[in-house]
């Protein structure tokens, strides 16, 4: 599902990737961790063309990308197979939790509006939001704007999804019902995932695989159970 | 109690000055004048050739026949005379408030300003000179009923036109009228015949019909109580038309015709009144109102909803082409940035006024545009170079990371521009472009300049009907009141509501 070759990105003078072979099969979910600008949320925009790379290759969801910008109309298609989920949610504040999952499947699927609405309300109902569907971000809580993010992605036909530290920016409370709605996300859709995060209680619940990264590099990597069991971090609780 | 006293003592402070002044002005200026060894009179150069005007060999120097007789009047009272620069419209309130001593330019000798102001005897006569376009026809002013006629603010030839069905237009310079009768924008032009016979009646299209409509002196002006000034000034007058030395400047300057020689008699105003038999209405106009009637009125809700119109009109031009510019400012590579960026420095950077003209003037010859499009479309032209600029940071307020997200679903950039940037930027640019809204309310006024009559303009022909400012400008400052305040309240409830929605708050 997933393959990298050679994979560089320098920002300046500084290589933030120097270097990354990788392999992820489908249906894996692979848990990226490491100390905070190792480079891991930045090889996770590299997947979905949110960033470009100077060397290497990356295959992901059928689709190659190479180093440099890659054309428009194709990135748009990888974007319908590959779902993102960022730290800071980044709701649309001028929609609707449920205008939020609607609109990429009105703009980029060409569904109806009802079609696009019942689906909405599904994927708001399987994220425990149904009753907050005509809230707008601002009256909704960190937790339950990234439970709408997280609608928001799956409302697409997604081969991978990209997690960029989801639980980060939240308080220990929240951060526990987003670990519960995406424990069952993992187990209804199977889809490939990478999870970039500092939350080892979500990795060792989530990924199966874990890739440790320092440097701009995979420095380990193997079963998540004995590579996360003795890690700990300062954002676990 | 200490407020209620300094309240008191500033209101005495006001009356005595007020007080001060209304008893200098009554001392007698003609003594004043003597003790600072000048004589200021005002005139508007604008009005150009052969009144007063910059002498192009020498810049800076003015010149003119009136130039002239205000410095033999100086000399012949032991003064020296000194020019000072006033809109010939305000030329009578200017001399009221005491901005000068005398008031000399083209000032026609009529009823209404005989019971404003004190006149001199005539130092010329003119002729109101009709033109027309070449093979139209027109022949006289009834031959131009309904139709479109050019004159100047507040001439006789202004007050000659009101009493008859014609469309007056209103212009502030004495070329641009003859300009838009040769471009058909006109029907005729009514103006004396210095005016005509410099400005118009050369032109190719233009011709100037021969029989006068009226006659009428030129007088000096100078106020109510200046009693002696005026005997002085007539004196003096009388004396330069007798020993010829009037008759010789008004030569030096082509100027002088058989009519001229009127200015002898003795009472050469009333013979210069009465001599044309298209006066009989002249004494009835005349008459200025005292009060706003219901006439008024009617003109002045008409002036609101020009002013209306020219404000929504312009506004639906600047608000897309605003947009256009930002996104293009934005998203539109070198070249396409470039073009936005040079477009909002143009614009902002001359005055609108400028702009106006030369869309209206300027470009006639290549485009004719009629008054209201002109202004229309100058003003939405040059709001729109402020509504980019409010856009484009509107744009850029809008976090990085909700196009991001837009991107990451897979929209195109024109769909994250239309569905994600623009409805969030616009709730930015809410509060602002009201306020521009409101600011274009009042800038329409400028569009006087190219004959547009709005609520301003209309208040500045009603002030000198009724003679005073006072009435019509308060009339005015509410209409503009009653369109904008609703604007400004909603602005209000669209900041209140904005500041409710986004997070960044202050702990």
């Amino acid at each position: 599902m997933i393959r990298i070759r050679g994979l560089r990105k320098t920002f300046g003078a500084r290589a933030v990737l120097s270097g990354i072979d990788a392999d992820l099969e489908a249906g894996r979910i692979v848990a990226v961790v490491g100390p905070s600008g190792c480079g891991k949320s930045t090889l996770l925009r590299c997947l979905n063309g949110l960033a470009t790379f100077e060397e290497g290759s990356v295959a992901i969801a059928g689709f190659a990308l190479a180093p440099g910008r890659t054309g428009t109309r194709d990135l748009q298609s990888l974007r319908a197979k590959v779902g993102m989920v960022f730290q800071e949610f980044h709701l649309f504040e001028h929609l609707s939790a449920l205008e939020n999952v609607t609109l990429a499947q009105r703009l980029v699927l060409r569904r109806e509006n009802d079609e696009a609405t019942t689906r909405a309300r599904a994927l708001l109902a399987e994220v425990g939001l149904e009753d907050r569907a005509d809230a707008y971000p601002h009256q909704l809580s960190g937790g339950q704007k990234q439970r709408v993010a997280i609608a928001r992605a799956l409302a697409l036909p997604l081969d991978v999804l990209l997690l960029d530290e989801p639980t980060s920016a939240l308080d220990r409370g929240m951060r526990e019902e987003v670990r519960a709605t995406l424990r069952d996300v993992a187990s209804r859709t199977k889809l490939t995932m990478l999870l970039v995060t500092h939350d080892m209680r979500l990795a060792r619940a989530l990924a199966h695989d874990a890739w440790i990264m320092k440097d701009g590099q995979i420095a380990e990597r193997g079963e998540a159970k004995g590579l996360l069991a003795s890690r700990s971090d300062d954002d676990d609780d | 109690m200490r407020r209620a006293a300094l309240l008191v003592l500033a209101a005495v402070v006001v009356l005595m000055t007020v007080a001060l002044t209304a008893s200098r002005a009554q001392a007698g200026t003609l003594d004043d004048m003597r003790a600072r060894g000048t004589l200021v009179w005002a005139g508007d150069v604008q009005g150009g050739e052969p009144y007063v005007f910059d002498d192009e060999r020498t810049p800076g120097k003015l010149i003119g026949f009136e130039v002239e007789i205000a410095d033999a009047i100086a000399r012949r009272l032991g003064v020296s005379a000194r020019f000072r620069q006033v809109d010939w419209a305000v030329l009578v309130p200017a001399l009221e408030r005491g901005d000068c001593d005398i008031v000399m330019n083209g000032l026609e000798a009529t009823a209404d300003r005989r019971e404003r102001i004190l006149l001199s005897r005539p130092y010329f006569i003119y002729e109101e000179v009709l033109a027309v376009r070449r093979g139209s026809g027109m022949r006289t002013l009834d031959d131009l009923r309904g139709k479109r006629v050019g004159t100047l603010n507040q001439t006789f030839a202004f007050q000659l036109l009101g009493a008859r069905p014609i469309e007056r237009v209103i212009y502030e310079g004495v070329q641009e009228p003859y300009a838009d009768l040769s471009q058909g924008r006109l029907d005729g032009v009514l103006l004396e015949n210095v005016i005509a016979e410099r400005y118009g009646c050369g032109m190719p299209d233009v011709e100037c019909l021969a029989t006068a409509i009226a006659r009428g002196a030129y007088v000096i002006g100078m106020r109510k109580g200046d009693v002696t000034l005026a005997r002085a000034i007539d004196d003096t007058l009388g004396a330069m038309v007798d020993d010829g030395e009037l008759r010789k400047i008004l030569e030096r300057w082509k100027l002088w015709s058989a009519s001229q020689a009127e200015l002898h008699a003795p009472d050469a105003l009333a013979v210069a009144q009465g001599a044309s038999g298209a006066n009989d209405a002249t004494f009835g106009l005349a008459q200025g109102r005292r009060s706003l009637d219901r006439a008024q009125l009617v003109l002045f809700a008409e002036g609101a909803m020009v002013t209306l119109a020219l404000t929504c009109g312009a506004f639906a031009i600047a608000m897309p082409l605003g947009w256009l510019l930002a996104v293009l400012r934005l998203y539109g590579g070198k070249v396409g940035s470039a073009i936005a960026a040079s477009y909002v420095e143009v614009f902002r950077g001359t005055p609108v006024l400028l702009q106006l003209y030369v869309l209206y003037f300027g470009l006639a010859p290549v485009v004719r545009l009629g008054p209201v499009s002109a202004a229309i479309l100058g003003l939405g032209l040059n709001y729109a170079a402020y509504e980019a600029e409010v856009y484009r940071g509107a744009i850029l307020a809008v976090p990085r990371g909700q196009s991001e997200a837009a991107a990451a679903l897979g929209l195109t950039r024109a769909q994250t521009l239309r569905h994600v940037l623009f409805p969030q930027a616009m709730r930015h640019a809410l509060p602002a472009v009201t306020n521009d809204f409101v600011a274009l309310l009042k800038d329409s006024s400028l569009v006087s300049v190219i004959t547009v009559v709005e609520l301003t303009k209309r208040m500045t022909i009603a002030a000198v009907d009724l003679r005073s400012w006072l009435l019509p400008g308060l009339l005015c400052a509410a209409m503009y009141f009653v369109m904008s305040f609703p604007l400004a309240r909603l602005s209000r409830h669209l900041e209140r509501r904005l500041a409710r929605d986004s997070h960044p708050r202050l702990a």
